[in-house]
């Protein structure tokens, strides 16, 4: 290129790059474009809730009088209200009693219906039931098993074996274990086909190999099926005490809360003193913890997830 | 049911110490096949099986068999209930007709129905633009969607009760509408995330084909790469289904008077009515259990994947 003719080359490029961005503008808003409902979506309904929430926490919200400032004491009353602290408690047994629970009896399941026979695969189909039912439904169907006398369902098979009537959801000592039974029942089945995906994995020769070396059952167990199906277990592990944190359901069909607050956890204590107390700003004081243990726990679990993966 | 049974355990692939043993499965007894060795032989080890799969069957199934012999019995009340009926009727459903359950029925499939199309149809045009594209801002948008995931309706139920109430911006009241339980549906992660997965796999070479030929944007998507997603669209709906049909919280906090309840929400409400029987109670667990039950009993196959799916990419 001679310094005669700069003009029009230069014009030329100016056009093409015009033309290039033009071009390059448009294929960028495409993805924008498809990815714009779900995006807004997102931020209405799920975002701006939760950035809401952050910012009533810090509010004494009183409707119609204008909500005023007062920093952290949400956090410190609900930190320090004895209801809360027990509920904490309960939040813990319960996640995670349904989280081991659940996953040793789906092991078990696993290890019972593992196998290629048609009759194996319409038990798992019905035995999978639990996990796709509606929670209030479970809940009513738990309610009327538990009915408090000699004639419920589960009080009469107890007396067939000689035992006593157990008032399962009304005596506060027990209303804790009759949920965490429930939550055992629902998700159980659910783990079992996670399981069962695990041990499809599991290479069958090594099942032979270790009959060969004349290991027991047992042994088979710990160091071929076990260490196969541990990536398996580590996320249904996590995944349970993430859900245990923030159950809610559950418990509020089941119990409501009651008797006593015995089976009060952290959500319904929330969710009570929001709708029915109308403390909007302890309420999401509550919830802004539970999210940030949630999300802390998350975050924890990837860092041992990514540092066990690279040893 | 023969296509459509819970099957997670697949044969082994031809090129597996397993499968390359086929034919010599007279010589490698079926003690290798199970973790735990079963086999079919009569023996105690075969009897201890199938009582404990009696047993897991009394546990996890029967139950439910309590609730439909419950729902067409006329009074049961803790010893008349059991696994059959006796003393048939068809009152219960009557008297739960009466307390509208038919209705909350419906407000339950127009719900699960709107929702879940409008789920799929915005997680779909998301995973596309994640999956086929690459934009600024990529990884931050796939984070943005996992979040979703990470925050469950439980811990933002208050705010978005507010929200619900009087959307920003446009001001709306969402409550007593069926958009205030579809629109929060709509931008679920999980899916997102699988489909954007499955959309990654399909092979580039299609792609450009179709644009030599011209294809615009929406038909790329809706002609090309749709139809080879279906396995994925199968199980994404399924599991957003079940997870629709399972809401709780949401329809409570959505609904402006009990009669925006959806069926499982109702159903809690139906209890605390004294007039009613638990006969009537199971009736209506059966109301709300059946839609469930249809779509899992066609659709397992689609379940199983996505669940073992979910867990194992995490």
């Amino acid at each position: 290129m001679t310094a005669t003719v700069p003009a029009p080359a230069a014009r030329r490029d100016l056009d093409e790059t015009a033309a290039g961005k033009r071009a390059f503008d448009k294929k960028a808003v495409v993805p924008w474009l498809f990815l714009a409902p779900g995006l807004l979506l997102a931020l209405v309904f799920k975002f701006w809730p939760m950035a809401k929430g952050i910012w009533l926490s810090f509010f004494d919200v009183r409707p119609f009088l204008g909500d005023r400032w007062i920093g952290l004491d949400n956090y410190t009353r609900v930190l320090t209200d004895h209801r809360f602290q027990d509920a904490i408690g309960h939040t813990l047994i319960l996640g995670l009693g349904q989280a081991v629970g659940a996953i040793v009896l789906g092991f078990a399941l696993a290890l019972l219906l593992e196998g290629q026979a048609r009759s194996l695969k319409i038990l798992r189909t019905a035995v999978f039931l639990p996990a796709v039912t509606a929670t209030a439904v479970v809940g009513e169907l738990w309610r009327l098993m538990y009915y408090p006398t000699s004639d419920g369902l589960i009080n009469s098979g107890l007396h067939f074996f000689g035992f006593g009537t157990v008032q399962f959801l009304d005596n506060p000592n027990i209303a804790l274990y009759s949920t965490m039974a429930m939550g055992i029942w629902i998700w159980a089945p659910y783990n079992m086909v996670i399981f069962l995906a695990g041990l499809a994995g599991v290479d069958r020769s090594l099942y032979e190999a270790a009959a060969m070396d004349g290991v027991s059952l047992w042994q088979r167990l710990r160091y071929v099926t076990l260490p196969a199906i541990r990536p398996a277990l580590m996320i249904v592990l996590t995944l349970a005490t993430i859900r245990g944190l923030r159950v809610f359901t559950e418990v509020y069909v089941l119990t409501g809360g009651g008797p006593a607050g015995s089976t009060d956890v952290w959500m319904t204590r929330a969710y009570t003193l929001g709708f029915t107390r109308n403390d909007i700003g302890g309420a999401s004081a509550a919830s802004v913890v539970l999210l940030c243990v949630t999300l802390l726990l998350t975050v924890m679990v990837n860092h041992l997830r990514k540092r066990g993966e690279a040893r | 049911m023969s296509a459509s049974v819970i099957d997670p355990v697949r044969p082994a692939a031809p090129d597996t110490p397993a499968g390359r043993n086929r034919q010599d499965r007279r010589t490698t007894p079926a003690r290798f096949d199970t973790a735990l060795g079963w086999n079919d032989r009569p023996g105690v080890a075969w009897g201890l099986r199938i009582l404990l799969c009696l047993i897991a069957l009394a546990i996890f199934a029967a139950p439910f068999l309590t609730i439909f012999s419950g729902a067409f019995t006329t009074h049961p009340s803790g010893s008349s209930l059991s696994f059959l009926p006796h003393d048939t009727t068809l009152s219960n459903f009557r008297v739960a007709g009466a307390q509208g359950m038919w209705d909350y029925l419906g407000n339950s499939l127009v719900i699960a129905g709107g929702g879940l199309l409008l789920q799929l149809a915005v997680c779909t045009l998301a995973a596309y633009a994640l999956a086929r594209h690459r934009f600024r801002g990529q990884a931050l948008i796939m984070m943005l969607f996992m979040m979703t995931l990470m925050l469950p309706e439980e811990v933002i139920a208050i705010p978005l009760s507010l929200v619900l109430g009087d959307v920003p911006v446009v001001h709306l009241d969402l409550k007593g509408t069926v958009w205030g339980v579809i629109l929060p549906l709509g931008a679920w992660g999980f899916s997102v995330m699988m489909l954007t997965e499955f959309m990654r796999e399909i092979p580039d070479e299609i792609e450009e084909a179709a644009r030599l030929d011209g294809v615009g944007e929406l038909r790329m998507l809706w002609q090309i790469i749709l139809p080879l997603c279906k396995p994925a669209l199968g199980v994404a709906g399924v599991l957003g289904f079940i997870m629709i049909w399972d809401q709780y919280l949401l329809p409570l906090i959505a609904a402006k008077d009990p009669t925006d309840y959806t069926v499982t929400v109702a159903l809690a409400t139906l209890r605390t009515d004294p007039v009613v029987g638990s006969g009537v109670v199971l009736a209506g667990a059966v109301i709300a259990l059946i839609p469930s039950l249809i779509v899992y009993l066609l659709l397992q196959r689609s379940l199983v994947t996505g669940i073992a799916a979910g867990a194992t990419k995490g």
